[in-house]
């Protein structure tokens, strides 16, 4: 038996559903789950599509001159951190990386605070101190990455490490893109995730490119494979099915919750444009884009709305127009919202006291029925 | 107040903080039943369980990643570095994460990273460095180094309840080699505050660890009326403490075990010269390692650590300048 086998053996029993994403037939989820409600689907449409036109904006912006540094979004590739996302609870933590937008709308950051902290703006989420997607606000329990890859992943293994001590029923979440993989951090973080069985879920987003290089350049295994010698579950998901997504990693956190150790959900994608806005993807053939356009995650899933679930098309169209009315809103707030006041550039390097994150918003109907409230230390 | 060694004092303290404070808790690599490479944690796992004492794999990254993970959630984790030469293996997640992050986004990271350094002992190029200098341009990471059992422990309680990423360096020569008075019960020594370790008014030799010691017997045997400033703290400076001595004196060596160029000593050179240059009766000299790696072989280290007849030159001919 081959690691694979034994990785999808393992992906099978924590859930069916997320197995053998390659075939449609067997991919569709079953509608009488009960995981999500008709509120819940429009949601994931939402959110999918506010990551998306909150990026063409930034982008335009960013093309316009209005935005400082660099761009970097997540095109192609928004099911991945909002079906992710949806399914935490409120005191779950999570670390969030640059194609991730989603996630950080899913747990109730507003456009306006993503474009001002893209411009520098003091409204931004970091108040000017960091750019483009160097950001988490703290007060929804998000924790931003910084540009090293995976560096976020020991961390996330040290937030479940702190649940784990204290017997909490919570989950620490993170993504980084199979890039990540090639380094040796990536595998510290998993084998000491491993080896201590903490509650984390791993997000592994394969859009097929570390910047220019192509997966036969990063590893001769698939990734997802490795989880079974850190003796957890991988699973390999169609990362461009929101309700895939949700489903596995809602079958991860579940298990994490009851104390059943991390899951690493390789997300199969690709990433639509260049890894910044500078980057003209020369190296990628058009053919291969066309055929991942036909796949775009948004287009999938609201053509499954209509046919499988009964939404009209007029509903699908209502959440596009609404979003672009919101925005544009947060465009013209962030772009009117004050620079930092130079003063605060010498402050901060160091903190007075300790203070816990807070929680963030959990839309999905039955988000953290099981979970512990968000922790306190005791002190 | 109880004599006790240096690297009792910081087993004392680590177990106060521990039995004081739930949330703080020991990860490191053979620190659990073994006790540590240096027995730091002897006898822990056996009071406090190896939860609290979690023997860590062999991954200098995913020691401080967890760490900073754990303290953004509420945790107090101490960290060992088996030596402080491997916290190169996991300088990413200090200096780029935890170091980072309170600026970045307003998230403290409480941790502490044990860091045995120095040499003297033969250990070679990879375990007898003194890395306070890496730390130094890393802002948002506070640096300790006790001389003293004393300062030991109550450096170690007071980076323990600091709501920062501390770095605490402690000199392996120190550890059974020197005793002091340390009281029992909870100890505190501020964060930030150099000590008089011998007042002198005819020149002052500033300096932190090891060559405290080495400056203390120097003055002693020479019989002259040195002052020894013991920084204790090397992020932040005691800026008003190093002035005040270097204006009385005139006179200022300044030194340590770690290597020369862009050191702790350079810092503390450029200040001098900037605060107090109409006092000063003499340049300000610099006693340190060779800007060399530490070489294996007894004579080679001997050549290249400062040792005590260097001090002792070094203070004759600045007294004499």
């Amino acid at each position: 038996m081959t690691l694979s086998e034994t990785s999808v053996r393992d992906a099978t029993r924590l859930d069916d559903a997320a197995q053998s994403p390659h075939d449609p037939s067997e991919r569709e989820l079953p509608t009488e789950s009960g995981l999500l409600t008709r509120t819940d689907r429009l949601a994931l449409l939402r959110y999918m599509v506010t990551m998306s036109q909150a990026e063409e904006r930034g982008l335009a912006l960013y093309r316009q001159g209005k935005i400082t540094g660099s761009f970097y979004d997540g095109c192609g590739q928004e099911a991945i951190s909002v079906g992710a996302a949806f399914t935490l609870a409120p005191s779950d933590r999570i670390c969030i990386l640059h194609r991730d937008l989603g996630a950080h709308f899913v747990r109730g950051l507003s456009v306006d605070r993503y474009l001002g902290n893209y411009m520098g703006r003091a409204g931004g989420v970091t108040g000017g101190k960091d750019g483009n997607m160097h950001f988490g606000d703290r007060s929804l329990g998000c924790v931003g990455m910084v540009s090293m890859l995976p560096a976020m992943a020991p961390v996330a293994t040290g937030i479940a490490l702190a649940f784990k001590m204290r017997g909490e029923r919570r989950v620490a979440m993170t993504f980084f893109g199979e890039g990540s993989t090639a380094n040796g951090v990536w595998h510290e973080a998993m084998n000491f995730a491993g080896v201590q069985r903490l509650p984390a879920v791993f997000l592994l987003e394969n859009n097929g490119f570390a910047y220019s290089t192509p997966n036969e350049l990063e590893f001769r295994v698939d990734p997802v494979e490795r989880a079974a010698t850190y003796g957890f579950p991988g699973l390999s998901v169609d990362g461009n099915d929101v309700e895939a997504v949700f489903t596995a990693t809602q079958g991860a956190v579940a298990r994490a919750r009851s104390g059943g150790g991390p899951t690493l959900i390789e997300c199969r994608t690709m990433r639509m444009h260049g890894h910044g806005a500078h980057d003209d993807m020369s190296y990628v053939p058009p053919e291969m884009l066309a055929e991942w356009r036909r796949r775009d995650p948004i287009d999938l899933y609201e053509a499954r709305l209509r046919e499988n679930f009964g939404f009209s098309g007029e509903e699908v169209d209502k959440v596009h127009r609404e979003v672009s009315a919101e925005v544009a809103a947060a465009a013209e707030a962030a772009l009117s919202s004050p620079m930092p006041d130079a003063v605060i550039a010498r402050r901060g390097a160091f903190a007075d006291r300790w203070e816990p994150l807070g929680d963030g918003d959990a839309p999905w109907s039955q988000s953290g029925a099981d979970a512990s409230p968000g922790g306190r230390a005791g002190r | 107040m109880t004599e006790m060694t240096y690297l009792d004092a910081i087993s004392d303290g680590l177990r106060e903080e521990m039995r004081r404070d739930e949330t703080v808790f020991c990860l490191g690599q053979d620190i659990g039943a073994f006790g540590g490479a240096f027995k730091v944690t002897d006898g822990f796992a056996e009071e406090f369980g190896c939860d609290r004492v979690l023997d860590a794999p062999l991954a200098e990254n995913a020691i401080i990643g967890a760490a900073t993970g754990a303290a953004i959630e509420g945790m107090r984790p101490v960290c060992e570095m088996q030596f402080s030469d491997f916290i190169a293996c996991g300088f990413d997640q200090l200096v780029n994460v935890a170091a980072k992050m309170h600026y970045r986004q307003g998230v403290a990271v409480p941790m502490v990273v044990r860091l045995p350094s120095g040499g003297g002992f033969s250990g070679g190029p990879f375990h007898s460095q003194n890395p306070e200098a890496w730390f130094m341009q890393s802002p948002g990471l506070k640096i300790l180094a006790p001389a003293t059992a004393n300062d030991a422990k109550g450096l170690l309680v007071s980076a323990i309840r600091d709501p920062n990423p501390v770095c605490f360096l402690e000199h392996k020569g120190l550890y059974r080699h020197v005793r002091d008075e340390v009281p029992e019960g909870e100890h505190i020594v501020a964060i930030g505050e150099a000590r008089v370790a011998r007042p002198g008014e005819e020149m002052t030799v500033i300096a932190y660890g090891s060559a405290v010691h080495l400056a203390l017997q120097a003055a002693t045997e020479l019989g002259e009326d040195i002052e020894v400033l013991d920084l204790r703290t090397l992020c932040p400076l005691d800026t008003e403490a190093i002035l005040t001595s270097a204006r009385r004196t005139g006179k200022v060596l300044v030194a340590h075990e770690a290597t020369q160029s862009c050191g702790v000593g350079a810092e503390v050179a450029a200040l001098i010269a900037a605060e107090a240059f109409e006092d000063l009766d003499a340049p300000v000299r610099r006693l340190t390692a060779a800007d060399v790696p530490i070489p294996f072989s007894p004579p080679l280290e001997q050549a290249v650590l400062p040792q005590l007849d260097d001090m002792k030159e070094a203070c004759r001919e600045l007294l004499a300048y």
